[in-house]
């Protein structure tokens, strides 16, 4: 082996329920703004998606159409990274880019799906009424618009990013693995620039259906993600697509890019949760594999508001009471998939702007932190399963 | 013997465990057997009625059964079969003690059709609406269904029972998901971080809903009767390929490793690449670009020239499109070899296994290597002139093979390649 090469994170592409691109995001976390709506699927909530011209990133109607709003917002989210990085349109990097995508599915086509429940069950129907009603009503490109590997595809149709293409899948777990395999890759020297990221439309009420089956549904109100409790847990989803570009330093170097931070390490678990203390176990052991240099730095959370899995994850943040945390699921919901590419970035933004954004916790938990952070951990523990780390830093001139 | 590591100085890596299950049995032995006697394992379906429907074959393996029914639990136990095979050849660690990480190629995962009626029965009224469902769905009544719908379900299974280490990948390249997992695997080797991978594809996914939507994208074959004829891989006759489900396992390790514990070597892992198209969801570019740069890739990575290639494991999917690229491809990486080359296809027999394809034809390219002899492509009796491979035709034939290329070309514009030999290289 030999050495290991520095990586840096040069594109942050961002679309959420605050808005797109860097700035938006920065202003909407300082002004400790929070887009939720707790109308169109009461008793539920959901962060919906900002309003958003598609067009800016995916040029042609044909291209949207055929992609369902998860996948348009991936696609665009990916495109805002490949500007941010100043690759867009650069078919020599574009042609040998790395694509790691953390992925679900799309929506299903909800009035299809009721109309066929309904005459199933009214009409006592057999398998064969199911055959007649798909053949008949399913879209055929609605296919192509849910596939998991889809979104990689039309960042590839749309973007031209066609070195290698991979789609992780497995809720959570998939986006801390999609940015541990990317940077191992580049470390070892087998790539030399990836795009990672995933995206998640919350506004879908077959994903609510999905997680209330386990009642994983925040009801009863929104409430801040450290204001949850046993009475009252569970995550609102949220929307949003979360792009990195990630490359070694003397790629980076070679063409001028600036960093926002350097990826120095993601480690990855998959605890049995089936004991009581099993999360915090598993993150207690992953915290001494970072390389942390200091206690009273900044952490940036993905934490569901899961009672079982967040308080354990809060059992373990307590053990290291100088750090600054900060939890994403408060202001964006819970993005599942996006959950850990959205700490990464938010934790590369605040590095390059020499800040951490302000708490946004009534309870007192995350605490105001003033000095320009030069390391920022960043944590993801699924709702169900998968825990992950990460330790992004500020980059030595 | 050989140096442990390659000529670009990479751990070697060895394949020292393998299992498998499709529609013709379960099992390496059954399956070379079958495979070499040119049987199809296509069928009618039985699993659910087949009227109104315009393909009504596939490659379903019915004779494993889960409950409750689902494709993820069928899925899942596929997989499980196919790792016990591999690992009880392999012989590595303990038993639930794997030594290394997982990566299992599986298809992307929804709630299925009998659930949800299953659910919307329970609502107990007529004329319903979604709000419904989602007001009784929760409680802990259906609590089973998250579990089962979560697309790392399978994998945190599989990692739970074989204890394998560390976070479980799941992936899905679409058509080229089973050689990426053993992608993933050998990457791993060569960067040193793990000894051992278990690499695992499957797919179960025989279901209404999915046979539907294959055939909505006119994909499959209609050519139902009889079903054993459906799949004409390289055929002028083909229209489309033919659903099916199994898996394929493979322990992998490096060579060091293998040979330190004084494990069978089964083969070489000596090259892979994959090369995206970006040219449509659905249709590979017609200049052929990304297959072609996929191919070179692959055998550059295998530091091998095409020259030295004895078989190719096709992909070979019956689609009129996918075989005339696949043709395409291949005459322009290797010219004039490209006529005589033995290109055959397993799908012929297996029908396209989807998710697991691509870990279950590098197994029967393994055992290709093994037993000196290539699977035929059957249902070959109307020759496509646009494409002049010598695919073997009908029977399987003794050969001489010391290394093979086994292709996977997939929807979203994935393409994978593997090469695989007897020996280190």
């Amino acid at each position: 082996m030999s050495e290991r090469k520095e990586v840096w994170i040069t594109g942050i592409g961002i679309l959420s329920s605050l808005g797109e691109g860097l700035d938006a995001h920065w202003d909407a976390l300082n002004a400790k703004r929070v887009n939720i709506d707790d109308k169109r699927f009461a008793p539920y909530i959901v962060h919906p998606l900002a309003p958003v011209s598609f067009d800016a990133q995916i040029p042609k109607k044909g291209d949207q159409r055929q992609m369902e709003a998860w996948q348009r917002i991936g696609t665009y989210a990916a495109g805002l990274a490949l500007d941010s990085a100043g690759v867009k349109g650069n078919q020599e990097i574009l042609g040998r880019m790395d694509m790691i995508v953390a992925a679900g599915g799309g929506e299903r086509d909800i009035p299809v799906d009721m109309a066929i429940l309904n005459g199933y069950l009214r009409e006592n129907s057999g398998p064969v009424f199911l055959n007649e009603r798909l053949m008949n009503d399913l879209r055929p490109t609605l296919f192509l618009a849910q596939l998991s590997n889809l979104l990689a595809g039309n960042i590839a149709i749309v973007h031209g990013v066609s070195g290698t293409s991979r789609t992780f899948m497995g809720e959570e777990a998939s986006g801390i693995d999609a940015a541990g395999i990317a940077l191992a890759r580049i470390e070892s020297g087998q790539s030399d620039i990836a795009l990672i990221g995933a995206a998640q439309n919350g506004e879908r009420s077959d994903l609510l259906i999905l997680f209330e089956f386990g009642d994983f549904n925040l009801t009863g109100g929104y409430a801040p993600v450290w204001a949850r409790d046993k009475d009252r847990d569970g995550f609102a989803l949220g929307s949003a697509g979360v792009f990195l570009v990630m490359e070694s330093r003397e790629h980076a170097e070679a063409r001028g890019a600036k960093p926002f931070a350097k990826l120095s390490n993601v480690v990855s678990d998959l605890a049995q949760r089936k004991q009581p203390g099993a999360v915090t176990k598993s993150l207690e052991a992953l915290w001494p594999k970072l390389g942390v240099s200091a206690e009273n730095g900044a952490l940036i959370t993905g934490a569901t508001g899961v009672h079982r899995v967040t308080s354990e994850e809060k059992a373990f943040l307590q053990q290291h009471p100088g750090l600054a945390v900060r939890s994403t699921g408060t202001i964006f919901g819970h993005t599942i998939e996006a959950q850990f590419p959205l700490g990464l970035a938010l934790a590369a933004l605040s590095i390059s702007r020499g800040a951490l954004f302000p708490p946004n916790d009534p309870t007192g938990f995350e605490v105001e932190k003033t000095d320009a952070p030069t390391q920022i951990v960043v944590v993801g523990a699924g709702h169900w399963q998968g825990e992950g780390m990460a330790l992004v830093e500020a980059v030595k001139q | 013997m050989a140096p442990p590591r390659d000529k670009f100085g990479r751990p070697i890596v060895v394949v020292t465990g393998m299992g498998i299950v499709t529609s013709l049995g379960a099992g390496k032995a059954d399956n070379w057997a079958k495979l070499t006697a040119g049987e199809s394992g296509i069928r009618t379906v039985t699993r659910f009625p087949i009227d109104g429907l315009k393909t009504t074959m596939a490659g379903t393996v019915d004779f494993v059964t889960v409950e409750p029914s689902s494709s993820t639990g069928l899925t899942e136990r596929l997989a499980e079969i196919a790792t016990e095979e591999a690992l009880e050849q392999s012989g590595i660690g303990r038993k639930g003690d794997f030594p290394g990480p997982l990566f299992l190629a599986v298809a992307p995962v929804e709630t299925e059709w009998p659930q949800r009626l299953e659910v919307a029965r329970a609502i107990g009224k007529s004329d319903f609406e979604v709000q419904d469902i989602l007001k009784i769905s929760g409680g802990g009544k259906f609590a089973p269904y998250h579990h089962r719908f979560m697309f790392g379900s399978v994998a945190s299974y599989l990692a739970e029972t074989f204890g394998t280490k560390g976070s479980p990948i799941s992936l899905s390249t679409a058509c080229a998901s089973g050689a990426t997992a053993i992608q993933l695997g050998v990457e791993a080797i060569r960067r040193g971080e793990a000894d051992a991978t278990l690499c695992v594809a499957t797919d179960g996914s025989v279901n209404q809903e999915a046979l539907v939507r294959f055939s909505l994208l006119s994909a499959l074959s209609t050519q139902n009767n009889p079903p054993q004829a459906a799949s004409k891989p390289f055929s002028k006759n083909r229209d489309g390929f033919v659903m099916a489900e199994g898996a394929g396992a493979l322990v992998l390790e490096s060579y060091e490793s293998a040979v330190a514990r004084g494990a069978p070597i089964l083969g070489v892992v000596a090259g892979c690449g994959e090369l995206t198209d970006s040219f449509h969801r659905t249709r590979s570019s017609p200049d052929g670009k990304p297959i072609i740069g996929c191919v070179r890739k692959t055998l550059a990575d295998a530091g091998l020239e095409p020259g030295q290639i004895d078989y190719i494991n096709a992909h070979g999917t019956a689609t009129p499109e996918n075989d005339k690229m696949e043709f395409l491809g291949i005459s322009a990486v290797f010219g004039d070899q490209a006529l005589k080359i033995p290109v055959s296809s397993n799908k012929s027999m297996v029908g396209h296994t989807i998710s697991a394809a691509g870990a279950v034809e590098a197994i029967f390219s393994l055992l290709t290597l093994e037993h000196q002899r290539i699977p035929p492509t059957i249902n070959y009796e109307v020759p496509d002139p646009a494409i002049p491979f010598d695919v073997v035709p009908n029977k399987a034939r003794d050969a001489k093979v010391t290394a093979v290329m086994s292709n996977s070309f997939g929807f979203g514009g994935q393409n994978a390649s593997l090469v695989l030999t007897r020996e280190p290289i």
